[in-house]
């Protein structure tokens, strides 16, 4: 099993160097989608095989060498309930992707592919990863394939999408990657003998414990970069420009796997590493969740080109994800997760089919259709089916999430108000409100445009990329409990141990002496050193730093 | 018995020197630059197996301890060999297709190797300054190797200069320190009680010497002319080989020489590193050349490179080789895929523009390309993250956290002039209408051999890091 994953995830980028060898456009698209639906096929024992009622360490796991030296960097893949059906989202949707590219991209077919190739090995690594160091490795490795597809394959504006996409990333990544050593050096000093060490089991035993003031500024650092990834409201202005100008693969990619990095890698690193930090700005990271929903629903809702608003209710969904892992409850969590899940196939969905209007069309105003239901029934259902996906209607999966996480944030003893969940709610029927009058604008109503009346429905290659998608779509609205239950235990655990340790650091630190805003933020009252229970006792080992390390 | 072994330790240097006087002599009694070209390869290549054997030999003083060998001395030799032996094959087909191969240009680059070698492994600041010299007047010379080119001309007069007047610095700071301790040797300069203001006046000036060869700001300004007017391989070996070896120098000294003083000169690296790292950074940004863009990069890297310096510790001392390492690899790749494009026009074809649409005219050279730039940014899998990151690192652990945070803002700016590189090869239009040939195979194998070893350095780093790091206590 431990080296089925491997497989998993090298394939692909095993296929991308086997198409640099390969001369005939056909056969490079042939080789793309064999090697893409076999990855899939072999992570689907993988799910099977999965137990879900572990929590703590990973499954499947791979632990290599250090490898850079005297530091205990060492090459560490498995899967978790955290990671685990984002991993099958992955390898399900890359498939799919190649099928929606198959006419549309006709120059240089084989660098197209093989970016797509090395995009996924990239993103499989990144949610497999369980080295803070590997997962960075993994995440820039998906940032140079997405640089170059929307840069050479992507629309007028491509160039300027494409570097502000990469730089702006690259800015956060780049603080945290300071951060990234600092925490190395300190889980070391308290967990590791002295040896650098950025292996995520060690960052979230007991025994690794930061101070508060040290806590603020690495979890503000991490912070920044996920929030860019996300993207969270204020930082989401490269967003809708990259959505636009990429290819449909680029796009359907992008929102169905890349915004997910930012969000996994809150879940798996910004909130277990820095525990009272992260309990301390949930609100705060509750409220630009809310006003990401908001804010991203509203502007979604005067966009003239439906690319653009489909990218902006991307900004308003991920906002409903962000705010279920700050819930910091079981609810919330599991909330979160299906919700990532969800977007991916619905946002996916929406963007292949713009993409196929795109390109019988050549347009993606909202102006220039209308009356495209009696021209494309076929299509018609699935962007119905989609579209009321995205909205959240029960019976379909974003109810699922949306409604989760809803009912997470309600009753989040750490965000302490429910007003979250009320303002988020109003998310929702924004939602109802723009999709349903893009939709309305788009399919019905007469065809007032010349070139409208021409348009061919979708052929068998473009339904059958589209059903599976449909069919998880309907089950996980239908019987959520088949997806929920590879996270359930894994994000309990997660969440609880959070909380755990924060207290124990808490009780550590009461009596210290803290800057005043320290003190503001986390709240230490002298009761707490005398309070019993959640200690976890401070090891040997961390007491003497400056010996252990020499 | 002992001499010996004595001349073993030393054993680049004699090859590169008897190879400089023989390739000379070829050239007077038969002028054919194709036969000067294969000896230079071969005893170049010969000269990289004795370092790189060295590297695993032990280490110790010889010739009166006026040399150092062994750690990180032969280290700094294989840097200087890879840099001279990839410089010198390129060099070939580059001056070949702009009609300037001339058989002089392979002894000169010979003997400015031998200097650096002489200069990694100068255990007196004597033969430091032998080395320097060296290395510098036939750098003077092959900048303006083309004569009837104005930059060039331009280029070698500037280089000749500013160099001698930073030579008079290093010389004087040489003199002082001379003066507060009584000797030119390494250690003695260390065991010197008497720190007075002689003592730190002939280190400022030493470090003003040094900042002028590793163009920190402000000591820069002859770099981008330089780069920009020196024929392109040139420049490669310029920017790779000697910068290499001065840094291998300043490590020297400053690990050997002035290990107490450290408290002094690190707040002045941490400074002049800042504003290398600035001004480089942002000088770039707006240069539409990319010869001139690869200059303000190498004072960017020269930047970074000082983050190391001012940690001073071990660590940051291996850190800062592994990046000259992983440095060197990418500069003579970007640079040799510049002359590539650069010969199909003559000279000086190297404005950002002229490169619009040829990533998919010869896609392997494109790809190529993206691995050193995407290395020079930083991003893994390659060498060059591997680089920054131990730099980085190392300093983060002194508690120079301030520092690298500039540093690290600093490369992201960065990325917008790497990146231009590579939206002109692959996201715009050839508007210049030329038609790439082949490379040679050659010349293609010695870029592809550098981007794979970029990978595999980046993929795989442990072996060297390993190597680096059991030098720590020998010679820092």
């Amino acid at each position: 099993m431990e080296l089925l994953l491997n497989i998993v995830i090298y394939l692909p980028l095993f296929g991308a160097l086997l198409l640099l060898f390969i001369r005939r456009d056909e056969w490079v698209r042939w080789t793309s989608l064999i090697i893409t639906t076999a990855a899939f096929l072999l992570s689907l024992p993988l799910l099977l095989q999965f137990d879900i009622s572990a929590t703590g360490s990973a499954q499947f796991m791979t632990v290599g060498e250090p490898f850079l030296g005297d530091w205990d960097v060492k090459y560490m893949v498995g899967l978790d309930g955290l990671s685990m059906l984002l991993f099958m989202l992955t390898t399900f949707m890359a498939p799919i992707v190649v099928l929606s590219s198959w006419d549309s991209i006709t120059k240089h077919v084989a660098g197209f592919f093989s970016m797509l190739l090395i995009l996924q090995t990239g993103s499989l690594g990144v949610f497999a990863a369980l080295d803070l160091f590997m997962f960075y490795i993994f995440f820039e490795l998906t940032q140079i394939p997405m640089f170059f597809l929307i840069g050479i394959w992507g629309g007028e504006d491509r160039i300027y999408a494409t570097v502000k996409f990469f730089i702006y990333t690259l800015v956060g990544w780049l603080l945290m990657l300071v951060a990234l050593i600092y925490v190395g050096f300190a889980a070391g000093n308290m967990v590791n003998d002295g040896v650098f060490t950025t292996d995520w089991m060690l960052l979230t035993s007991p025994e690794f414990q930061l101070g508060l003031v040290e806590q603020t500024w690495l979890f503000l650092a991490f912070g920044f970069a996920f929030c860019i990834k996300v993207p969270i409201f204020p930082f989401h202005s490269w967003l809708p420009l990259a959505h636009t100008e990429a290819p449909t693969a680029g796009s359907v990619v992008l929102a169905a796997i890349a915004l997910k990095m930012g969000t996994f890698a809150i879940l798996r690193y910004l909130i277990p590493l820095f525990p009272n930090a992260a309990i301390a700005f949930a609100p705060m990271f509750a409220v630009l969740g809310v006003i990401g929903i908001i804010y991203g629903a509203l502007v979604a809702m005067v966009q003239k080109d439906v690319k653009k608003l489909v990218a902006y209710s991307s900004i308003s969904h991920l906002g409903f994800v962000v705010l279920g892992m700050f819930a910091f409850n079981t609810t919330g969590g599991q909330g979160a997760i299906i919700q990532m899940v969800n977007h991916g196939l619905s946002t996916g969905a929406l963007f292949i089919i713009v993409g196929m209007l795109y390109e019988r069309r050549h347009s993606r105003m909202i102006a220039d259709f209308g009356g495209v239901a009696k021209m494309m029934p076929v299509l018609t259902v699935m962007f119905m089916i989609a579209t009321l996906a995205s909205i959240g209607l029960p019976g379909l999966n974003g109810f699922v999430g949306e409604f989760l996480i809803l009912v997470g944030s309600f009753n989040s003893d750490v965000l302490g108000s429910y007003w979250y969940a009320v303002f988020a709610a109003l998310g929702v029927i924004l939602a109802a409100g723009y999709m349903l009058w893009m939709f309305q604008r788009v399919m019905f109503g007469p065809i007032t445009h010349e070139e409208n009346k021409k348009l061919t429905d979708i052929n068998a290659r473009e339904i059958g990329l589209l059903i599976p998608i449909m069919i998880f779509i309907v089950w996980i609205g239908v019987r959520p409990t088949d997806f929920t239950k590879y996270s359930e235990a894994q994000v309990t655990w997660l969440l609880e141990d959070t909380q755990n340790r924060a207290a124990a650091i808490a009780h550590n630190a009461a009596g210290q002496d803290l800057p005043f805003w320290a003190e503001k933020l986390y709240d230490i009252t002298p009761q707490l050193a005398s309070e019993p229970g959640l200690v976890i006792e401070k090891s040997e080992q961390s007491e003497n730093p400056e010996q252990k390390r020499k | 018995m002992e001499s010996a072994n004595e001349l073993l330790t030393i054993l680049p240097l004699i090859i590169i020197g008897a190879a400089g006087l023989f390739v000379m002599m070829l050239d007077a009694f038969t002028g054919s630059a194709r036969l000067a070209y294969l000896f230079t390869v071969f005893f170049s290549a010969a000269a990289l197996v004795a370092a790189v054997s060295n590297l695993f030999g032990p280490t110790g003083e010889s010739f009166h301890n006026l040399i150092v060998y062994g750690g990180i001395a032969a280290f700094g030799m294989v840097l200087v060999m890879i840099g001279t032996l990839f410089s010198v094959i390129l060099t070939r087909d580059y001056l070949e297709k702009t009609d300037s191969h001339i058989a002089e240009v392979y002894s000169l680059i010979l003997f400015a190797s031998f200097g650096m070698l002489l200069l990694v492994s100068s255990n007196n600041l004597l033969t430091l300054f032998l080395g320097i010299e060296t290395m510098s007047i036939s750098l003077y010379v092959l900048a303006g190797l083309v004569r009837d080119r104005k930059q060039g001309v331009e280029a070698a007069l500037k280089y000749f200069l500013l160099g001698a007047f930073a030579t008079g610095f290093l010389l004087y700071g040489i003199a002082l320190l001379y003066g507060a301790s009584g000797s030119t040797f390494l250690v003695d300069i260390a065991a010197t009680d008497d720190k007075g203001l002689i003592f730190w006046a002939g280190v400022a000036l030493l470090l003003v010497g040094f900042f002028f060869k590793i163009s920190a700001v402000p000591f820069h300004m002859w770099t981008p002319d330089v780069y920009q007017g020196a024929p392109t391989t040139i420049t490669a070996f310029m920017a790779t080989a000697s910068k290499a070896a001065v840094f291998v120098a300043f490590i020297l000294v400053l690990s050997r020489a002035l290990p107490e003083a450290r408290d002094g000169w690190s707040d002045v690296i941490w400074l002049f590193a800042i504003f290398t790292m600035v001004v480089g950074n942002i000088l770039a940004l707006v240069q539409d050349n990319v010869k001139r863009m690869l200059a303000y990069s190498s004072i960017a890297h020269a930047g970074y490179i000082m983050i190391g310096l001012a940690a001073g510790t071990g660590a940051a001392y291996s850190a800062v080789l592994f990046y000259l390492f992983a440095y060197t690899l990418m500069n003579i790749g970007a640079f040799g895929v510049v002359a590539y494009y650069e010969w199909h026009k003559g000279y000086d074809f190297t404005a950002v523009k002229n490169y619009s649409g040829l990533g998919f005219q010869q896609p392997v050279i494109g790809v190529l390309m993206s691995v050193f730039l995407f290395s020079m940014v930083g991003i893994p899998p390659f060498a060059g993250f591997i680089g920054k990151y131990r730099v980085f690192a190392a300093a983060i652990d002194e508690g120079l956290i301030s520092l690298v945070v500039v540093g690290v803002l600093a490369s992201a700016a960065s990325v917008y002039y790497y990146l231009r590189v590579l939206v002109h090869l692959y996201m715009k239009d050839n508007e210049t209408g030329i038609t790439l040939e082949r490379p040679g195979t050659v010349y293609t194998a010695v870029l592809l051999l550098l981007a794979l070893l970029t990978i595999y350095f980046g993929v795989n780093p442990g072996v060297l890091t390993d190597l680096l790091g059991s030098f720590k206590g020998l010679h820092y």
